[in-house]
């Protein structure tokens, strides 16, 4: 404790942010942590006391279930309680606590923020650590309970309570009926403390208590309406599948401790020095490190959880499963930078995963039908951009991707819970057990909900790479990164299955360009599927179809005003709207060092190409729009129960190319198989129950038969023996 | 003296062990017992003729355990044949385990 503190003291005694509003650091994870105390014992305590019963209202109107059967898990059936049937007991504590923690965070970290900017801003060199008690001491391994608060980590924290906080707010009006009420906002609260902790941590072991917190949030949260089948599986799939991922996370955590000896981050950065650059020491570290972000952050090969994780409420899939938490992937190498910096080959994989992620997952959200399955697979797209920001090297523009989509993706999903929500009730007043949301059933909804309408088309533009909303800005920093990296840089240089990485690198950005021309299709196609053309709803269900209450329209416009100025945030050269390269200068005491070793003697795009590289990108989002706006008639579909089977490639697209029966049969069946039949049946029933266990049994009683056979009560036989015996004595002791 | 003595006294020892081990009826067993016993008894008077009579003690110790022991055996001898009417030991197992 003493050399802690001492610890503590020589690091912090000269640090710029003592003494400001950063000493209250520790503060910022913890509000969530009391929401979640306090919302769980509201919840438990209404277990005990008659009224509206959680779990999950199966039982409560089990024939209002719109989805049953459906058995795909598009079940986001938040709402379907009748008016008559009251809120929750403590529903109105619960709207206080559960946004309230989560904005009292926000106005802390703002706070925190604004002292930062004060103390220097981008200019502070070293982290800002606050150690609160030894956690591990364990021979050479000296593991604190620390927090690091640095710019990047800063810039994680603001989008996670911003955002968060606004999908809080949203979720009061989206969950509003919801018999488990505080039970949802006590996993949200306790989903925000597990995402602080992970970007907060000094090091990786804290990093991985907030990696497995959020995991496990994310299954609690995905499972939420348990008592259908289908959503406890999807819970079930995502935990596996970041098992798996986890697994890879350990393993480079290990590595990390046998090469290096240190855990915490600025220990790792030191000694990295260490380390032979693009030797296989790093580069497995750093391979094992992202099958980590693979699992978190849905790459292939194990994207499959997320378009199942779905299942959950709307503004759940907003916050975790595309704004924050699995993007905690893309900040784990942000982070780990100066390791991934000396792996070009790792790099490279990174990227190539990336562009293929991006590019597979945009062309199956061409044809789902699901509102949520396509901003899944969008999510899936996007965030395949991000690693491939991260990946070239291009660390800031790979942030910079995180949180426009952040701003973006939010806003997206959150509206899509606004459509179903409004869809949703309509069905709900007719008892209609239709699918409320299959775009098929939508149609012309912009006469209905049309804030929702507008935000939504800012968003699908943002996405798309339309100037000068958010998102194109930061899609072209990545495009623009990647290109320039291609010729000269430490990872062009690099070779993976003996091919330059030149020509990977080349091949990456094609298929970015090719993802991002999808992009803009299959959001333009759900734009004008679910907002133009024809109400396909139903006549006696559209009088209902009306737009959210403020409490959920509110948080929209908000984040539409994030989309719109997000660029703002890192503004290139040739568009000085503002301040150029803002976050840039932000990062660069964090990442700086290490994104100079990736781009080694690349020299930067010039002017005209850059610009000529722009326009392309924005031709081909252009023409994105303007294929799905030809090619496509809102006015030609049927709803969903009178839809025709896809035929050919579309057929391929809408069953998501296979994958999950290919996955099933490919390891799931062999892996269930082997278990029943070898591990259980062989070796634990078999080996260990019959040989090991009953087998013990049974000798025992076979010695314990043949020593009775010796005692036969003949008396003669004992004096035979024992005259034998006397004999074999005697004869032992004269032969000696 | 002493060489012919500890001979006969061996030939009693095995005639006593070899009635022991084949012979079926109890008291006949019993009385091969008492050979052995009386086998031994005459090494330990040969041996105190020739080393000093310390020997002729132990014979008077034996031939009390014996007295004692022709009493117990006997005694049991005959409770047995009141419980089952034989003495024959082929039939009397109640040792078995």
């Amino acid at each position: 404790m003493h050399s802690l503190l001492f610890a503590a003291a020589a690091l912090q005694s000269a640090h710029p942010l003592d003494g400001t509003a950063a000493k209250w650091l520790w503060l910022v994870p913890l509000l969530p942590l009391l929401g979640f105390a306090i919302n769980g014992l509201l919840s438990i305590a209404a277990a005990y006391r008659p009224g509206p019963t959680d779990p999950s209202g199966g039982a409560a109107h089990g024939s209002d279930e719109s989805h049953a059967g459906q058995g795909e898990g598009h079940d986001d059936a938040g709402k379907h309680a009748h008016h008559e049937i009251p809120r929750h007991r403590y529903a109105g504590l619960t709207s206080v606590v559960g946004p309230g923690v989560l904005v009292l965070a926000f106005i802390l970290s703002a706070m925190i923020f604004v002292a930062m900017r004060n103390a220097g801003g981008g200019a502070i060199e070293h982290p800002f650590i606050q150690r609160y008690f030894s956690w591990m001491p364990v021979g050479d391994l000296q593991i604190d309970a620390a927090f690091q608060l640095d710019q990047l980590s800063m810039l994680m924290v603001l989008v996670v309570t911003g955002v968060g906080a606004l999908i809080h707010v949203f979720s009061v009006g989206y969950m509003r009926d919801d018999p488990g009420y505080p039970r949802y906002f006590s996993y949200l609260n306790l989903f925000v403390f597990f995402m602080l902790l992970l970007v907060l941590g000094a090091n990786y072991p804290i990093m991985f208590i907030g990696w497995e917190g959020v995991g496990l949030c994310s299954y609690l949260l995905i499972g939420f309406w348990f008592s259908e089948k289908a959503n406890a599986d999807a819970g079930k799939k995502a935990f596996i599948v970041n098992r798996i991922g986890d697994f890879g996370f350990l393993i480079a955590m290990f590595l990390l401790f046998a090469n290096i000896g240190a855990l915490d981050f600025q220990g790792v950065a030191a000694g990295t020095k260490a380390l032979a650059a693009g030797g296989p020491v790093v580069t497995a570290i750093c391979l094992f490190l992202f099958l980590g972000c693979a699992g978190k952050s849905a790459q292939i090969p194990l994207y499959i959880w997320l378009p199942d994780a779905m299942a959950g409420p709307t503004p759940v899939s907003a916050l975790i499963h595309a704004a924050t938490m699995v993007t905690a992937g893309v900040y784990l190498i942000a982070r780990s930078s100066m390791l991934f910096s000396l792996a070009p080959v790792a790099e490279l994989v990174v990227v190539l995963i990336g562009a293929l992620t991006a590019i597979f997952a945009a062309s199956i959200g061409l044809k789902q039908w699901d509102i949520k399955k396509v901003l899944a697979y969008s999510t899936v797209s996007q965030l395949g951009y991000m690693f491939v920001g991260v990946g070239s090297g291009a660390y800031v523009a790979g942030m910079f991707h995180l949180a426009t989509h952040a701003f973006f993706k939010a806003l997206l999903f959150l509206g899509s819970g606004s459509v179903i929500y409004a869809m949703h009730a309509a069905y709900h007043h007719t008892h209609n057990q239709d699918d409320a949301q299959d775009m098929r059933n939508m149609g012309g909804l912009r006469r209905h909900l049309p804030i929702t309408f507008v935000l939504m088309w800012i968003a699908t533009l943002a996405i798309a790479g339309i100037p000068p909303l958010a998102g194109f800005f930061s899609k072209d920093e990545i495009l623009g990164a990647l290109f320039a990296r291609a010729q000269g840089s430490t990872i062009a240089q690099a070779h993976l299955f003996g091919i330059p990485g030149t020509v990977w690198l080349y091949f990456a950005w094609t298929l970015a360009l090719g993802a991002a021309l999808m992009t803009a299709v299959y959001m333009t196609r759900m734009m004008l599927y679910t907002f133009h053309g024809p109400n396909r709803t139903g006549d006696a269900e559209r009088p209902y179809l009306k737009e959210s209450p403020w409490v959920m329209t509110g948080p929209l416009v908000v984040l539409a005003a994030l989309t719109v100025a997000g660029g703002w945030l890192n503004l290139p050269e040739f568009a000085p709207l503002g301040p150029v390269g803002g976050l840039d200068r932000w990062l660069e005491p964090v990442v700086g060092e290490a994104t100079k070793r990736v781009i080694g003697g690349a020299a930067p795009v010039a002017a005209g190409l850059e610009l000529g590289l722009v326009a392309v990108a924005v031709l081909i989002a252009a023409a994105g729009i303007a294929i799905a706006v030809t090619r496509l008639d809102p006015k030609s579909l049927v709803p969903k129960s009178r839809s025709p089977q896809e035929e050919g490639f579309e057929k391929v697209l809408v069953n998501k190319y296979y994958v999950d029966e290919i996955y099933d049969d490919a390891i799931v069946k062999p892996v269930v198989a082997t278990s029943r039949d070898l591990l259980w049946r062989g070796i634990d029933a078999g080996l260990i129950d019959g040989l090991g266990v009953n087998g013990a049994g049974k000798l025992t009683r076979f010695v314990g038969w043949v020593g009775s056979q010796f005692q036969s009560g003949q008396l003669g036989t004992y004096a035979w023996v024992l005259a034998i015996g006397v004999l074999a004595v005697l004869g032992a002791v004269t032969m000696r | 003296m002493l060489a012919e003595a500890l001979f006969f006294s061996a030939v009693l020892f095995a005639i006593g062990v070899f009635g022991v081990l084949i012979r079926r009826n109890a008291i006949i067993v019993f009385m091969c017992v008492e050979l052995m016993l009386n086998a031994v008894n005459l090494t330990f008077v040969a041996f105190a003729q020739a080393y000093g009579t310390a020997g002729q003690v132990f014979v008077f110790f034996v031939m009390t355990v014996a007295a004692a022991e022709a009493a117990v055996g006997l005694a049991i001898i005959i409770a047995l044949f009141r419980h089952r009417p034989t003495v024959d030991l082929k039939n009397i197992n109640l040792l078995k385990g």
